[in-house]
């Protein structure tokens, strides 16, 4: 079967037709035509490949109500993602061959994006023993990335062993960059708005002491190490002195970590606690440098549906974590498109192409050009609309967007070429 | 005055020096008389919603309230159905659907009363919520001041011990340096916020050096289990450098005043001598506890005068 997309601009650039049969792009010109093809308006459009994420939180198998992997995947979809990272942090944790290929299927069902599962690096995320990581490699779920995302994996020794072990089979360890000796109780950034709030703080140097222990450590082993949910501004220079010195070091931020600050606190509306906490105006525009000279190589959404009930309550009570999936896309066209610190085709180096070789996914993050796999999306770049969370595909509430406009619509999604949203609505 | 009382920042100067004076006249409406009530609140419900024991706090609310003629419910969160799992807003939507017209409430969590003030219709007083705010003392204490004193502009106040844990720091610094107070907080290092910088008040680690000039101290309750966090080494070691003896008051100008939010350590932050002396405030905080308190609800309420 075929499409044809019709004036669509690739990396924002020149109007061209791009042909699709087969899951492949098959041909790029000008007035292309094929019988009993489906066509596709694409007037105006940008067309970008389709966006790859290395951190997603899909709930499922434990926190069904909260998110499935079928729910994620449309959000995922819709929001121009054609393969998710599915973290491991699940009901039973995915720690094991039978859980991750579990996750992998229930991806494959739904059909909307390629589910990725990420394999936990410790039994149970306990930070005590390893996890069988090279049978979760070996499965059928095939996982490069192993992470105990939701804690650090803490014990230097251990993170030690994990970066050394996952080599055999070219992993990669994804950190979450917390010492959790810092952050008893830790509520929100710690800083002026901590101190007058009352709630616990988080000191930046919590997640900065881990990545300098873990550059060094990957450095020393020669290993890759990847950075989750990067926050601080003196995360940023150590990575830039990292990989300044050649360590196999990546890193990626939030798109919630380039938009807001620990302003929102204020309110003490637990829609905005996350970990690590929102910081500073300082970090967000350090931040957004550091993704903009690619010392920060991707955008990860940290996508964390959580439901009503446990957002709803005071500060303290609720769990940390908010949905990114369906808007990521229009916060970084917000935060680096609009001041020019990213172009089209920057966006897709940082939401397509790195996270795509950070996982090792050869299908995604390829670029547009015949013969590739037709993996895009097609973005409406002028299209401004508020937030609602209402409006949402996935099953739970808590966007930090709620009511505020952001630019950009996904007005389709392409799969191997069949599309999963179309009109900017999901096809299944 | 605004619909809630949630933290001082909701009083600008002409508030706080609203409730003082209203205190002030109940305070000299009460005198003398044989029944200590008045009619104001009338067939209004106040709640006091505990969620931490704190008996001389929900005592003074219960004392206010039943002094304007409130009926007055306390619900005490242990063996209530919050122990059973009910959330914080069914609570507080239960509590109004009874007709309350005011909850006053104390929580463990930083915040909690602001998440209260978004689901009700009524008033939302906060009685202590977490290391957050815990205006009334700082009402409390604005009112003994200016009733030793004479005045609250340019007052000097020292306020020492865990500024980092207290509630009654944080809305004694925002509420007095509104009234034109000058704070200064003195605590070890360890025991001070990261972003103490950004506070109207001068910061020092050395109690000694600031005792001279201070009108009035303020020592704050410290808990000995601090130290198990390395906050500091010692209980001992605490009590020789930031408690109040008799020997360090004696380095006070000659008005000046102690005071003290309570419970007290007496050994560790303040000695016995004094807790017990002639410029301890102590006794005089707890009965200006139950004025301002009545201050505050008569104003919040809308109660008409009588």
């Amino acid at each position: 079967m075929s499409v044809i997309i019709k004036g669509a601009r690739p990396y924002g650039e020149d109007a061209v037709d791009l042909l699709l049969t087969d899951g492949t792009i098959t041909a790029i010109g000008d007035r292309l035509s094929s019988p009993g093809a489906d066509v596709v308006d694409a007037a105006g459009l940008v067309a970008l490949p389709g966006l790859v994420d290395l951190h997603t939180h899909l709930r499922e198998p434990g926190r069904e109500d909260a998110e499935t992997v079928e729910t994620g995947s449309r959000a995922a979809a819709l929001g121009g993602f054609t393969a998710v990272h599915a973290m491991a942090n699940t009901d039973p944790v995915a720690d094991t061959a039978g859980v991750v290929e579990q996750v992998w299927r229930l991806g494959q069902e739904a059909g909307l994006v390629d589910v990725v599962p990420v394999g936990a690096v410790t039994v149970g995320l306990r930070g005590e023993r390893l996890a069988e990581l090279g049978a979760m490699a070996d499965s059928a779920a095939r996982v490069r990335v192993f992470s105990d995302d939701g804690h650090c994996v803490a014990d230097p020794a251990l993170m030690r062993r994990a970066l050394e072990y996952v080599k055999a089979f070219d992993g990669v360890v994804a950190q979450h960059a917390e010492e959790p000796r810092l952050t008893v109780g830790a509520q929100m950034n710690e800083g002026e708005r901590s101190a007058r709030l009352g709630l616990g703080g988080w000191p930046a140097a919590a997640e900065e002491a881990v990545i300098a222990r873990d550059v060094l450590l990957a450095g020393h082993v020669g290993a890759r190490l990847h950075v989750c949910h990067v926050s601080t501004a003196g995360s940023v220079e150590i990575l830039r002195w990292a990989k300044g010195r050649g360590v196999q070091v990546t890193a990626e931020v939030t798109p919630h970590h380039l938009l807001l600050t620990d302003e929102c606190a204020e309110t003490y509306d637990p829609v905005f606690k996350v970990n690590p906490p929102l910081r500073t105006e300082a970090d967000v525009q350090a931040l957004r440098e550091g993704l903009a000279d690619g010392t920060i190589d991707a955008v990860g959404t940290d996508h964390a549906p959580h439901a009503v009930e446990d957002k709803e309550s005071e500060w303290a009570a609720a769990r940390p974590g908010m949905l990114g999936l369906e808007q990521a896309l229009s916060v970084v066209l917000e935060t680096m498109v609009a001041p020019e610190l990213l172009d089209w085709r920057g966006v897709a180096d940082r939401m397509s192409v790195r996270p795509a070789a950070i996982g090792r996914l050869g299908s995604h993050g390829r670029p547009l050009a015949v013969g590739e796999p037709a993996n895009l999306l097609l973005l409406d770049p002028a299209h401004r609309a508020a937030v609602d969370p209402a409006a949402l595909a996935s099953r739970s509430r808590n966007s930090p967007y709620a009511g505020r406009e952001l630019p950009g619509r996904v007005v389709a999604t392409f799969l191997r070429g069949q599309a999963t949203v179309l009109d900017g609505k999901a096809l299944k | 005055m605004r619909r809630h009382l949630l933290e001082a920042a909701d009083l600008d100067r002409a508030d706080a020096t609203l409730v003082l004076d209203t205190a002030a006249q109940i305070e000299a409406a009460l005198t003398g008389r044989e029944v200590k009530k008045l009619p104001t609140l009338r067939g209004r419900t106040v709640v006091n919603l505990f969620f931490e024991d704190s008996t001389r706090t929900r005592i003074s609310f219960e004392l206010a309230a039943k002094r304007l003629s409130a009926d007055v419910i306390n619900f005490s969160a242990k063996g209530s159905s919050v122990s059973k799992g009910e959330s914080l807003k069914d609570t507080a939507l239960t509590l109004e659907a009874m007709g309350s017209d005011a909850i006053v409430v104390r929580h463990p969590a930083s915040g909690a009363p602001h998440r209260l003030a978004r689901w009700v219709q009524g008033s939302v007083v906060n009685a202590g919520d977490g290391t957050h705010e815990h205006p009334t003392q700082a009402l409390l204490d604005a009112y003994t001041i200016r009733q030793r004193l004479g005045r609250l502009d340019g007052v000097r106040v020292a306020i020492v011990g865990d500024v980092l844990h207290s509630r009654v720091a944080r809305s004694n610094v925002r509420l007095l340096s509104a009234l034109g107070a000058e704070v200064a907080v003195v605590a070890p290092p360890t025991l001070l916020p990261v972003g103490v910088g950004s506070w109207p008040v001068t910061v020092s680690y050395d109690l000694d050096a600031v005792l001279p000039k201070a009108d009035v101290v303020m020592m704050l309750r410290v808990q000995a289990e601090r130290m198990n966090a390395s906050f500091f080494p010692s209980a001992r070691e605490y009590s020789r450098r930031y408690g109040l003896d008799a020997r360090r008051m004696a380095a006070l100008p000659d008005e000046a005043i102690v005071m003290h939010p309570g419970p007290m350590n007496r050994g560790m932050e303040i000695a016995a001598e004094v807790a017990d002396s002639a410029r301890s405030t102590i006794v005089d905080q707890v009965s200006n506890g139950v004025t301002v308190r009545m201050a505050v609800l008569y104003l919040l309420l809308g109660g008409s005068p009588s």
